[in-house]
């Protein structure tokens, strides 16, 4: 267990930059829809200018990963926790995004007052932040279980997203007033189900890190 | 895919050193095969197993089954010139002859009764083109062999053991004494001569195990531990000591 200690250094260094991505994006998912809830364009103008953290976070990872694989032409396992770090980063970057989005409704909402007290989007994002914190948890800890249940809680988040889009649409068609503000809410709702989707793949990440075959979690 | 060289419950003793302990390994025909594992844990051994180069060591013992072609080479009725004839092996430092380059190549098939000139033309000719090294000297055949760099001594080489048409050809660390355009270059020609030809080669470097061969060896303390497709040996080896090892954790 010698010689080895600058990589296993920087293979650190990239898991803990994927924690503090994970934590990032967490924050930002809660802050977004918080702004939506409360209609505080402040608070969603804070959301969109932080993001850049966490893309200037992927590009580290980006550099030293590539860094590791032309300087110590790892292999196995080694090489696989690279990879998924990509991958991770890649993820959180686009959940970032979709954050990011959420908050540009609520100011493209700004002076208008929201149709109906939100409640069931809320509640969608605590699910989904909930599965971001246990992916990021399953990667570091290596644990394929809690992968796994990405695929189950998604499940849960899509009907949850089915319920709200129903539930919306018949804003839409009873009050054409309303419409405008509906579909923005149902996009949201769209946004956070695809962060939903992301936090699978991070799941799908953990078991090829582990076990070398990748599953489909996303069905 | 067939198996050309079977070996089976193979144990070997330099004295009472144990330096091979229990092998069962099967090498299919026309493949690369590569063995690795740290310094003194036998690939070596191995590798100068099967074409008796052991043989010359005083106070080496042998048990157990090691059969090419389904003969077992070490029954007595075996000829140690006609299985290195079918078992060619190329070394570490390149050891042309202090001959010219045509006489390097000729020399083998020479002494195995090839007398007529135009068939030796016709093999020296063959065998520097297989060994992609025709063009490089094609005009200076006469030129003794020592005037080649390191890289073009090694093709000279293996261009000499592929002259009396082997079947294997060994290679025991066949690049590491060359510069990485040399290497690249025998790496090349390692994976044209796959066609034609089974190898078998030990190389302390752990990519070009991977960059060549079709199947590795991990040895360890004279065992085997894992023999597997290149690719799934080195993306997920199924033994923790195989993954320690090609991930630098120790060796």
């Amino acid at each position: 267990m010698i010689r080895r200690i600058e990589f296993d250094h920087q293979l650190d260094e990239l898991r803990s930059l994927l924690q503090d991505m994970g934590k990032h994006m967490e924050e930002a998912l809660a802050n977004s829809v918080e702004s939506l809830q409360t209609l505080d364009a402040e608070k969603a103008q804070a959301v969109i200018k932080n993001d850049v953290q966490l893309n200037n976070m992927e590009e580290q990872i980006m550099d030293i990963g590539s860094r590791l694989i032309v300087t110590q032409q790892p292999v196995a396992k080694d090489l696989r926790r690279i990879l998924v770090a990509f991958r991770i980063a890649s993820d959180l970057e686009r959940m970032g995004d979709l954050a990011r989005d959420v908050a540009k409704v609520t100011i493209r909402l700004q002076g208008q007052k929201l149709i109906k007290p939100l409640v069931d989007l809320p509640r969608m994002s605590d699910m989904v932040r909930a599965m971001v914190s246990e992916s990021i948890e399953s990667y570091l800890t290596e644990n394929t279980d809690l992968a796994y249940k990405m695929a189950q809680d998604d499940d849960q988040v899509d009907h949850l997203y089915s319920v709200i889009l129903q539930d919306l649409y018949s804003h839409l068609t009873s009050d054409p007033d309303s419409a405008n503000q509906a579909m923005l809410l149902i996009m949201v709702g769209r946004y956070i189900e695809r962060i939903a989707d992301h936090a699978t793949n991070i799941g799908e990440s953990t078991v090829y890190l582990v076990t070398g075959h990748r599953p489909d979690l996303n069905q | 895919m067939e198996s050309i060289i079977q070996i089976k419950k193979l144990n070997l003793y330099y004295d009472t050193y144990h330096a091979l302990k229990n092998v069962d390994l099967d090498i299919p025909e026309k493949t690369v095969t590569a063995f690795i594992g740290p310094s003194g844990c036998g690939k070596s051994t191995l590798l100068r197993t099967l074409n008796r180069m052991n043989d010359m060591i005083p106070s080496t013992r042998i048990e157990g089954s090691v059969q090419i072609g389904g003969t077992e080479i070490y029954s007595e009725e075996v000829h140690v010139e006609a299985l290195r004839k079918q078992v060619g092996m190329v070394f570490q430092q390149p050891n042309p002859f202090p001959k010219s380059i045509y006489d390097n190549i000729a020399y083998g098939p020479r002494l195995h009764g090839i007398r007529n000139k135009a068939e030796l033309d016709q093999i020296v000719e063959q065998s520097l083109k297989q060994a992609v090294l025709w063009d490089e000297v094609k005009d200076y055949l006469k030129r003794s062999a020592l005037s080649l760099s390191g890289g073009q001594q090694q093709r000279l080489c293996i261009a000499r053991a592929l002259a009396v048409q082997p079947d294997i050809l060994l290679m025991d660390e066949a690049t590491s004494a060359l510069d990485p355009i040399s290497t690249l270059k025998i790496e090349e020609l390692v994976q044209e001569l796959k066609s034609k030809y089974t190898i078998v080669m030990v190389t302390h470097n752990m990519h070009q195990a991977a960059r060549v061969s079709g199947q590795t060896v991990f040895f360890l303390n004279g065992e085997v531990v894992e023999s597997a497709n290149t690719d799934t040996l080195f993306s997920t080896p199924s033994d923790a000591r195989t993954e320690d090892y090609i991930s630098g954790r120790f060796g």
